[in-house]
């Protein structure tokens, strides 16, 4: 069989395979290349490590990646039982609902972050339940995480709810025949065999959180989560200065993911 | 023990039609009856996994009709096992008995235990995908008794097995039984109810046509399906007249038999297998009571000789030659021969 794999690789590639090769290498490189040029270009590698030695710039990465860890952290506990209803579940209404989950991917990003803070303003009535016991929204990471989280969520619920649909019905209709009640099958069942996918939507979802500005910038300016901080910095002192700041994020963020991807596959072959 | 009353019901192209029957605790009860007769609709309908049906089941006097899958005390063992991926066997064999509240190490040490009862104590560790096809059927059979159910339901349990591991499971599935387990097992091998049932109910296109203890069933089939069903290659119907001392004349449409007398005159069936019928080129030398001549209409080889297909003046026989006679007779198709009836064999029956 593997020796039947490697012939039938190494063959001669036929003439569209390799026009559309040449196609995807000019997409490859669409995306490699500002890649390549963050680290390499406009400026000396050593100005990466420099940066990360700005006290400003590592609390900034420190507090945008707590908050949306957090914020994914902390809608998961909702959003996953909340996919597996939408796999598993018809009812009226079905199609809207799940056309309102995937609304905040459409939004833009700024127009979304507007209709957060209308929701959670000081004057708001949320923002002044907010205020009763102490806490302001704006301004605070508590509303970096709500803005974070009002563009991301679509991820998680959508992968979460692929992944529960891919589970085979009868091995849960199996479990209930051996007398298990419907909540220790879906977190016995449903959850460890959809668990790759909800992994997945759980990394896409922190992933987008992350690298969200729109929405955040209009929320809460400060405390500054690093994609506000770069804007800044940018603005202020210009590519050389926002280049360093924006290439160790970016490292940052592969380094996780990385990681991360490498758990998911440990656990999935466990 | 089990009592179910006029069921009705239809789910995705299947449906069955006003079904009655009960099981009484120590019975081996097999639904038998070709694919899409609703057999599998039936079980799934005792083990919950449809509600809305008319007719009523009950187990042990307690009405389960409405009642949750999880609240109904059987198992069901499906047709493809359905054993959880990423549970090991022992996991699974003990997963009834975690969702029953039995403490982890109690658990763990009866499931092991039904492991080796079912022979699978060697996999205990192991992951479904790694087991063959039998030993995943042990493992979900042994998954399904961990927390004694009243009732086991199988859904074709031997179907996807090869030969060997077919015979011996049937071993463990009678074991099974003998050890106390009721169990009502759906199938559409009939040699498979023969070897293990100790009552049968034959279902075709959603309903009923015959059902009874083994014997009953098989010895006596009320019908040409069920006769066909059951192994019965030769049903002829017709009349008992003639019928005096040991003797009677079985009068059929298109052919007439000397008979053992059976008790009775009037309409009924006459049938017989196809080892009971001989057949020769040449007339046979020995005086025998029902000889025919008939045309050879198909051949087909078996796995311990031939099927005969024989045209006898509009009358279709089906016959058998053993393997040792297949070359002495040279056969072939549109070819004239003779077919007897053993003597003594061929049980005539009341309509």
């Amino acid at each position: 069989m593997q020796a039947l794999k490697n012939r039938t690789a190494g063959f001669r590639w036929d003439p569209l395979q390799l026009a559309f090769a040449v196609l995807g290498g000019l997409v490859l490189l669409f995306i490699v290349a500002p890649l390549v040029g963050l680290f390499f270009f406009g400026g000396e590698p050593a100005d990466i490590v420099t940066a990360a030695q700005n006290a400003e710039l590592r609390a900034s990465i420190w507090l945008t990646l707590w908050t949306s860890m957090s914020a994914t952290a902390l809608l998961a506990l909702a959003a996953v039982p909340f996919a597996y209803l939408l796999a598993r579940k018809d009812f009226w209404g079905k199609r809207m609902v799940s056309g309102l989950v995937d609304l905040p991917t459409v939004i833009p990003h700024s127009a979304a972050g507007i209709a957060v803070l209308t929701v959670i303003a000081r004057s708001s009535p949320v923002g002044q339940a907010a205020a009763a016991v102490g806490l302001d929204f704006v301004g605070h990471p508590a509303g970096i995480m709500v803005a974070m989280s009002f563009v991301s969520i679509p991820f998680l619920i959508n992968a979460a709810r692929d992944g529960f649909a891919a589970v085979p019905e009868r091995l849960e209709k199996a479990a209930l025949t051996l007398g298990a009640s419907p909540l220790r099958v879906f977190l016995t069942i449903a959850v460890p065999l959809a668990w790759r996918a909800i992994l997945s939507g759980f990394v896409l979802m922190w992933a987008r959180g992350m690298s969200e500005f729109g929405a955040v910038v209009i929320v809460a300016y400060h405390p500054m989560i690093t994609p506000v901080l770069i804007w800044e910095w940018f603005g202020a002192y210009g590519l050389s200065h926002a280049r360093p700041a924006a290439a160790l994020f970016v490292l940052v963020c592969l380094v996780l993911f990385i990681l991360l991807r490498l758990l998911a596959r440990r656990h999935a072959d466990a | 023990m089990l009592e179910v009353r006029n069921l009705t019901a239809r789910w995705d192209g299947f449906a069955i039609k006003d079904i009655s029957f009960s099981v009484d605790a120590g019975d081996y009860f097999v639904l038998l009856g070709p694919s899409g007769g609703g057999k599998t609709l039936v079980l799934e309908i005792l083990a919950g996994l449809h509600r809305r049906v008319q007719g009523t089941v009950t187990l042990d006097g307690e009405d389960i009709t409405e009642s949750r899958i999880q609240d109904r005390d059987l198992s069901l063992v499906y047709q493809d096992r359905a054993l959880f991926p990423h549970l090991t066997v022992h996991k699974n064999i003990a997963y009834g008995l975690a969702a029953g509240g039995v403490p982890r190490v109690e658990r763990l040490d009866r499931a092991a235990r039904l492991a080796g009862q079912v022979g699978v104590a060697e996999l205990l560790q192991r992951r479904p995908r790694t087991l063959s096809g039998g030993e995943a059927q042990r493992v979900a059979l042994a998954r399904a008794l961990a927390r004694e159910p009243k009732l086991l339901l199988l859904d074709e349990p031997l179907s996807a097995l090869d030969i060997r591991a077919r015979e011996k499971l049937r071993a463990l599935l009678r074991q099974l039984h003998r050890a106390g387990n009721t169990i009502i097992h759906v199938t559409h091998d009939f040699e498979e109810a023969v070897s293990l049932a100790s009552h049968v109910a034959i279902m075709a296109e959603g309903r009923i046509v015959q059902m009874g203890t083994r014997d009953e069933v098989f010895l006596e089939p009320r019908s040409r399906f069920v006769a066909r069903f059951t192994g019965v290659d030769n049903f002829i119907e017709g009349e008992v007249t003639n019928a005096q001392n040991k003797t009677a004349t079985f009068v059929a449409e298109k052919a007439t038999f000397q008979v053992t007398n059976p008790g009775f005159s009037g309409r009924g069936y006459l049938l017989f297998r196809r080892r009971d019928l001989e057949v020769s080129t040449t007339p046979p030398t020995s005086a025998t009571k029902n000889l025919f001549v008939g045309k050879v209409l198909d051949l087909a080889p078996t796995r311990s000789g031939l099927e005969v297909r024989l045209d006898a003046q509009g009358l279709t026989l089906v016959a058998h030659v053993s393997r040792r006679h297949v070359s002495a007779l040279n056969l072939e198709l549109g070819m004239n021969v003779y077919a007897s009836l053993r003597d003594g064999m061929g049980d005539v029956i009341r309509e």
